[in-house]
């Protein structure tokens, strides 16, 4: 069943990690879907909304609610900013008519391993990938979308991928947001951790749904030079 | 119990001249750069996860206990004043006595003249957060008593001088060496091989003499329950239950949003909390206490008195969207849980309640000094994914952080600019996309020059200790206009590669 796609690209992955918003195209294409990207986007608002701004994210709310308004299905290659829209917009847009427009606009939005597996039910996207690979389970993807075994589904559909367990896979990795900087030893701290566990698995790579937990593992994989690297999963399922 | 570094006072502090948003930024990069700490935390909530997880598989419908403890402290707080009263009625129809305190202040000053007009020289204190909440030991202690504390782990940090490391388990931080030389240092006696029996052992005598020296003792409590007008405590140690038992006057201390309504719900609560707590099915001492003895009962104070704080409460109570943080019920699992407590430890949050639950409470309790405690989370949800009463704890520090900002809480002024000149350029794409532009191509210049994480990088926050991201020379924008806007639409996209 093919369907039209509006694409969600965060803001930094628009500016900072644009293959993964390549690759998702990719994955979505070689389905079969239909994909439009609505060039008049920009940020959902989570930075501000997150830091305590709400009426400096609440304008951006309000514009992605129009710049999408006629989108039949939006999907977004993290879990972070999937959730911005599907279960903040409507706090954040409380009164009024907005917050049913919200809800209703939250309904219609998906992070992408949701969107293959529980829309278009499908585990296996023709990808082939020969590589060790570790999951790790994004919080936001997991404990507000409640995202568990759809990427897992996902990765053991890849052709040639043999998948590693990770401990504490559902730890976070210390990113959050403005976190990372404002507490940057905490945050520091946290993703060692979390690199401790992917170094443990002996993977060639650690995956996961959201680009900026990508983003901060990386940054200290590099730093310390490990094995592994972070790969996007839009990225795996890409390829081939 | 394990093993940690140090004390963590570090040499030559000068705590009046730090805000306690610096002195956390201090500690906390203190802290989370010790590796030895972290490893032993990590060790111990390795353990206490095997054991909650355990503890949890062996109630049949976990999720539905936790909602079925949500209702009835849900039914409790938003009843406060009816069961608060009804517990009250039935405490001073057995005898007793229950003093409302406002604040701590007022609380330790009740307890402080008791114990004055009573001759009490000794006291032996079991387990309590809320004494702690209002500094009650130090306050006795200058009017020329002895404060014992019974719990092992506490009795080990009162010995050196510190505060609980954690609500549940005070001593988690210190390993066994750490405490024989404690103990030889502080009691006189030395036990070589550090053996935990021998340690307990040693610390169960010098604690009998004290139960059997103390006039008064103070306790906790779990829960008030309403109907039945009893205070419930539980224990590990069956200290709980000497304190309430031996000494002539026995004063129970809680704050008022422990109350329950009915005694059967302790059924559920109680096994709950233990296996939040630490995985155990029933924690080992569970008492019920409603009364001084009756005259005809051997055992037991002959004056019980219960002392109810506010010391801020009321204040969460009126707020209908915070009012859930005071479902609490001090089991320690958000702690356990939370990745920021494992890599900072207890003591740095320098607060009564440390972790989530403290991160969220404490502004509340102590004003906006304690706000960046809302800020230092990254909002993972671990904490409430397992609070037993699903207090929605990572969402109450989002509101934290919106009623912060919004009433203009100090040095967010820089911050609102930076957000209102975002948001501009978030309205206008064209801005957006030449903001972006901008950024990565001097950041590339930045980087290109090799200066990443010096003073001259606008991002060194993130690449003092991350290797900088490698940036494109493209935006996503900029190439789906280029190459894949007009590539097919509805069919493979092998062709792209
Ligand atoms: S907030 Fe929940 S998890 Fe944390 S201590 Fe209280 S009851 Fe336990």
């Amino acid at each position: 069943m093919a369907r039209k796609i509006s694409l969600f690209i965060p803001c930094f992955v628009d500016q900072l990690q644009p293959q993964v918003a390549v690759d998702t195209v990719k994955v979505l294409r070689r389905i079969g879907c239909e994909v439009d990207f609505p060039a008049d986007q920009t940020c959902c608002g989570q930075p501000a909304f997150n830091t305590g701004f709400w009426d400096e994210a609440r304008p951006c709310a309000e514009r992605f609610l129009r710049v999408f308004k006629d989108a039949e299905v939006i999907v977004c290659p993290s879990g972070s900013c999937a959730t911005m829209v599907r279960v903040f917009y409507p706090e954040l847009l409380a009164s009024g008519t907005a917050h049913d427009e919200a809800a209703a606009l939250g309904k219609r939005t998906f992070e992408l391993s949701e969107f293959l597996v529980k829309v278009m039910g499908l585990t296996d996207v023709g990808a082939t990938f020969q590589h060790t690979v570790t999951y790790h389970a994004s919080c936001h993807g997991l404990r507000e979308l409640k995202l568990r075994n759809e990427p897992l589904q996902l990765l053991r559909g890849v052709k040639g991928l043999k998948l590693v367990d990770m401990l504490r896979l559902e730890e976070c990795c210390g990113f959050g947001g403005t976190f990372a900087t404002k507490f940057e030893s905490i945050s520091v701290a946290m993703g060692e951790s979390k690199c401790d566990s992917v170094a443990v698995t002996g993977a060639e790579y650690v995956t996961a749904i959201d680009p900026s937990c990508l983003m901060h593992v990386q940054g200290i994989l590099g730093r310390r030079k490990d094995r592994a690297k972070a790969i996007h999963l839009a990225s795996i399922l890409a390829s081939g | 119990m394990s093993t940690m570094s140090n004390n963590p006072t570090p040499a030559g502090e000068t705590p009046s001249a730090l805000t306690a948003a610096q002195k956390f930024l201090r500690d906390a990069a203190t802290k989370s750069a010790d590796l030895v700490h972290r490893e032993i935390i990590r060790k111990n909530m390795d353990s206490y996860d095997a054991a909650h997880n355990r503890g949890r598989a062996r109630i049949k419908d976990w999720e539905a206990a936790r909602r079925k403890c949500q209702e009835i402290k849900r039914e409790a707080i938003n009843n406060l004043d009816k069961y608060l009263l009804q517990f009250e009625q039935k405490v001073l129809e057995r005898g007793g006595h229950v003093f409302w305190a406002a604040n701590g202040d007022e609380a330790c000053a009740y307890i402080k003249d008791l114990a004055i007009g009573r001759g009490v020289k000794t006291v032996v204190k079991s387990k309590s957060m809320v004494t702690e909440e209002m500094h009650l030991a130090p306050v006795l202690e200058a009017a020329g008593m002895r404060v014992w504390e019974t719990d092992l782990g506490e009795f080990i940090v009162q010995l050196r001088n510190e505060a609980p490391y954690h609500i549940v388990t005070p001593a988690m931080h210190l390993d066994r060496n750490q405490i024989r030389d404690l103990f030889r240092e502080k009691l006189g006696e030395d036990i070589p091989d550090a053996d935990p029996q021998k340690l307990v052992a040693l610390a169960r005598r010098k604690l009998r003499e004290a139960f059997f020296a103390a006039e008064m003792g103070i306790s906790g409590a779990n829960f008030l329950v309403a109907d039945a007008g009893v205070v419930a405590i539980t224990t590990n140690e069956g200290n709980g239950r000497l304190s309430t038992s031996l000494p002539r006057i026995h004063v129970a201390v809680t704050g008022i949003e422990k109350v329950i309504p009915r005694l059967e719900d302790l059924g559920t609560l109680w096994p709950v909390l233990a296996t939040s707590g630490t995985g155990q099915p029933i924690t080992t001492y569970s008492t019920l206490v409603g009364g001084p003895k009756r005259a005809d009962e051997a055992d037991g104070p002959e004056e019980f008195h219960v002392v109810l704080l506010d010391n801020g409460r009321s204040g969460l109570l009126a707020n209908a969207e915070e009012r859930e943080v005071l479902h609490c019920i001090r089991c320690g699992a958000c702690l356990n849980i939370c990745p920021v407590y494992r890599n900072i430890g207890g003591h740095t949050y320098n607060t009564t309640y440390p972790g989530p639950i403290g991160s969220v409470l404490t502004p509340h309790l102590r004003g906006s000094e304690f706000q960046h405690l809302s800020y230092a989370s990254s909002l993972c949800g671990a904490c409430t994914s397992v609070c037993p009463v699903n207090i929605n704890l990572h969402h109450h520090l989002l509101h934290n952080r919106r009623d912060f900002t919004k009433a203009g809480g100090a040095k967010t002024g820089g911050e609102r600019t930076q957000f209102k000149l975002w948001r501009t350029a978030m309205l206008h794409p064209r801005l957006y996309a030449l903001g972006g532009w901008m950024m990565r191509h001097s950041l590339r210049l930045v980087y290109g020059m090799g200066l990443a994480g010096t003073a001259l990088d606008p991002m060194r926050a993130w690449s003092r200790k991350r290797r900088p991201v490698t940036l494109p020379a493209q935006s996503f924008r900029a190439r789906w206009k280029k190459e894949l806007s007009k590539s097919d639409q509805g069919r493979s996209a092998g062709g792209s590669k």
